[in-house]
Parts: structure tokens; sequence; C-alpha cells
């Protein structure tokens, strides 16, 4: 018994003593997700626990070793606003840089992250197809109004929600196509509404995104 | 049998909606202020390049001009609900009808009006 639990198959990887003594603190690892808006205000970072379920592996080290902001007002943007002289302004002295690792470091991290598989049931059987999508941009500002909360160029958008210009570099095709359909399937109380885009339309707007990040931004 | 019907009022009150339900005040600064604004004025953070404006929720002129059932019924249902913009969400998956009736009421405290009023 004693060997058997000494094998490192049975061992914690570095990388999941790395998430639990550097990340945890601000992101939940274990789930469930936040069922009401008082615990959801608690969280000092997205929940990670379907992390396996979200994020291209490939993006995941690259951005763990050099950070840039995805969500131009933070994680709340209530904690982040002021007023402005014509409207509410972003305070960006409250913002700070997200912690950066080292690049075996990243490459562990990313590894245990991949390996945190929630909420599989929700990304659904069926294959996604990619696509051109015409009227993409449309579909997406016009149609649907996402605009509203996200920017879909440096600059232009909304800025409570998390840009999404790069989106399609960041995330899978199925967790986006999963969380636009119920975006409270995946966290209850969060800030994106369900815009309720018919079923047919979900797989344009991801292509719309999936084309957006090919752009060379920034 | 008593015992047990106390047993399950105590049940109800904890698990009734109303035991999770937030007050109006941190659901429209968690929900509302991103575009409507920390005065409640339709100039929030998102409105930059808004195509419509977001109703100014402390001007007692145009709140006036809406029931309390048609605040309802845009807040839970969204601005296409009642021919108005898609960019003013439906709220229904993530608010109960209980804290859409409290941020009615809420929003009559920041236009300090009531309909026709
Ligand atoms: C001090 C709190 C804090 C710590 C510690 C922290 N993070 Fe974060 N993390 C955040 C915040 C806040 C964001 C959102 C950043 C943004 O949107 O710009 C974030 C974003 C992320 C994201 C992108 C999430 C998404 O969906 O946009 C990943 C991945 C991530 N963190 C991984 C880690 C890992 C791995 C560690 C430990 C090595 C870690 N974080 C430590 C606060 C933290
Ligand atoms: C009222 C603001 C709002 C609107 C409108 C909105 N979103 Fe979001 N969206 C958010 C927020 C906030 C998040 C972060 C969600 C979370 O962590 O629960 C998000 C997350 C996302 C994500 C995942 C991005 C990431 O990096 O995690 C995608 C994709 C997305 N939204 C697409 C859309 C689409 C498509 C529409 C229109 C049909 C839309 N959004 C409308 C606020 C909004
Ligand atoms: C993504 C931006 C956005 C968010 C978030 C948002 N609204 Fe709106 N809201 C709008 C816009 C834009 C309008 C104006 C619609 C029009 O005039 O066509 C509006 C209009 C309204 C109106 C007036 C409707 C009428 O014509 O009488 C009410 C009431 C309202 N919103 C309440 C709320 C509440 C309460 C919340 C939070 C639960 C909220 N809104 C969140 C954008 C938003």
């Amino acid at each position: 018994m004693l060997a058997l639990a000494a094998t490192p198959a049975l061992a914690k990887s570095s990388g999941t003593i790395l998430l639990q003594e550097r990340c945890a603190t601000c992101h939940d690892l274990k789930g469930p997700a936040a069922v009401t808006l008082s615990a959801l205000r608690m969280r000092k970072g997205p929940d990670l626990f379907y992390a396996g379920n979200k994020y291209r592996a490939g993006w995941l080290v690259r951005w763990l070793e050099k950070p840039t902001r995805i969500r131009p007002a933070g994680m709340f943007y209530l904690d982040h606003i002021k007023p402005g002289p014509k409207r509410d302004v972003i305070d960006t002295t409250t913002l700070t840089p997200h912690l950066a690792l080292n690049a075996g470091d990243a490459v562990s991290a990313a590894e245990a992250l991949m390996g945190l598989k929630a909420n599989g049931k929700l990304l659904g059987t069926k294959p996604f197809i990619p696509g051109p999508s015409p009227m993409g941009e449309m579909t997406f500002d016009k149609f649907y109004g996402c605009t509203a909360c996200h920017e879909i160029e440096p600059e232009f958008g909304g800025l409570s929600g998390p840009e999404v210009y790069t989106a399609g570099r960041r995330l899978t095709p199925e967790f986006m196509l999963s969380f636009i359909r119920d975006p409270q399937a995946w966290n209850p109380k969060g800030l994106m509404p369900n815009k309720h885009v018919p079923e047919a339309n979900i797989p344009k707007l991801v292509n719309f995104l999936i084309e957006l990040a090919k752009k060379d931004w920034k | 049998m008593r015992g047990l019907g106390i047993v399950f009022i105590a049940m109800a009150i904890l698990a009734g909606p109303r035991a999770a339900a937030e007050t109006a005040k941190n659901n429209y600064n968690a929900y509302c202020v991103q575009c409507h604004g920390l005065r409640g004025n339709g100039m929030g953070l998102n409105t930059d390049e808004m195509s419509v404006q977001p109703r100014d929720h402390s001007d007692a002129k145009s709140m006036s001009g809406r029931s309390d059932k048609e605040l309802f019924k845009v807040i839970k249902e969204g601005g296409l609900a009642i021919s108005k913009s898609v960019l003013m969400p439906a709220w229904k998956d993530v608010l109960s009808d209980d804290e859409i009736n409290d941020l009615v009421g809420f929003l009559r405290d920041v236009c300090k009006c009531t309909h026709g009023n």
C-alpha cells in the first residue's frame, strides 16, 4: 500500500500543487459556481474549475507567461469605475496586473488546469463546424446587442465584459457555443444575460469570433 | 404532527425564493449600472458607442409615463418585449420575479415618481 501511494500516478503533480499554492486564493478550482450574487461578489478571479473545458491549452501557457488584461474594467466593473465628466469611466489606478509564471511553471499550471473538466455535459455532443461568417458582425452587434458589453476591437465596444476580439484564441468553440446558449448554466448569477439567440444563429456568432481573433491585434 | 408542521414551515422559509433574494440596490449595482450608470442617469460605463441611450432612471418625466407592470415586463423580458431596443437585455434568467418587483420599487425611488405622476 505504501509503495502504491508513492507512485507518481497517485501523487499530486507539481502543477496541481502550484495551483493550490498560488492560484486558489483568487480562483475557484473545485466548484460549484456561486448561486447567489453575494457569493459571486466574493470571487477574486474567474472560476477555473472547468478550465479544461473552456480554454485552448496553447493559449493558457502563453498567457500565464505573459498575461494581458482581458476584462477592461477588472473582475467586477463596479469595483473599478468612477463617475466621469460625461459617463462612468474606468478608474485604472484600482487595476493590478495578473501574476506571471516562468516558462516551466506555465506549462505545468496549464497542464493541471486542462485536467479540470467539470461541466462537460453542457458542451453537447454535436461537433462544431468552422466556417465563414457573413453578417457575423451585424449579428453580434446589431441583432443581439452583444457589443453593448464586449469590445470587438480595441477601444470599440462595451467595457463590463471580457474583450471578445481575442476570445477565439483563448476559448474552445464548444465552450463559446455553450456559454452563448446559456450563460447561467455556467455561472447562475453571472453578469451576462441570456440573449436567447436562436440555435441556428449561435454558430454564426462563434465563427465570427474565431475569424475576428485571426486579425493582428496588438 | 405539529412538530413536523413547524419543521415544514421553517424549511419553506429557508428554501423559498425570498431566502436567496438580493436587495434591489445590490442587483441594480451588479446588473444595471454597467449601462444605466452609477447615477442611474443612463450614462453607464458601456454607453460610449451605443446606438440607443439607456433610459435615464432619474428622469421623472419619462419614468412616470410607464406603469409598474410595464417596468416589470421590460426588466423581465427585455427591450424587444415592449418594442424597444434589443440593447436592453431580459433579466428573467438571472433575477426572480420577486427581485424584479423590488427593482421596480427601487426605480420609483430613483425617479421620485409614480405612474402618471
Ligand atoms: C490576486 C488574485 C489572483 C491570483 C493569485 C491569480 N489570479 Fe488568475 N485571475 C485573476 C483575475 C482578477 C483575473 C481576470 C483578469 C482579466 O480579466 O484581465 C484572472 C484571470 C486568469 C485567467 C484567465 C481567465 C479568463 O477566463 O479570462 C487564468 C487562466 C488565470 N487567471 C490563471 C491563474 C493561475 C494559473 C494562477 C496561479 C498561478 C492565478 N491565475 C492566480 C486573479 C488572480
Ligand atoms: C450585459 C452585458 C453583456 C451582454 C449584453 C453580453 N455579454 Fe457576453 N459576457 C458578459 C460578461 C460579464 C461575461 C463574463 C461572464 C462570466 O464570467 O460569467 C461574458 C462572457 C462572454 C463570453 C465568454 C468570454 C470569456 O472570455 O469568458 C462570450 C463568448 C460572450 N460573452 C459572448 C456574448 C455574445 C455572443 C453576446 C450577445 C448574444 C453577449 N456576450 C452579450 C457580458 C455581456
Ligand atoms: C447592456 C445595457 C443595459 C443593461 C445592462 C440594462 N439596460 Fe435597461 N436599458 C438599456 C437601453 C439601451 C434602454 C433604452 C431602450 C430604448 O429606449 O429603446 C434601456 C431601458 C430601460 C428601461 C426603460 C424602458 C422603457 O422604455 O420604459 C428600464 C426600466 C430599464 N432599462 C431597466 C433596467 C434594469 C432594472 C436593469 C438591470 C436589471 C437594466 N435596465 C440593465 C440598456 C441596458
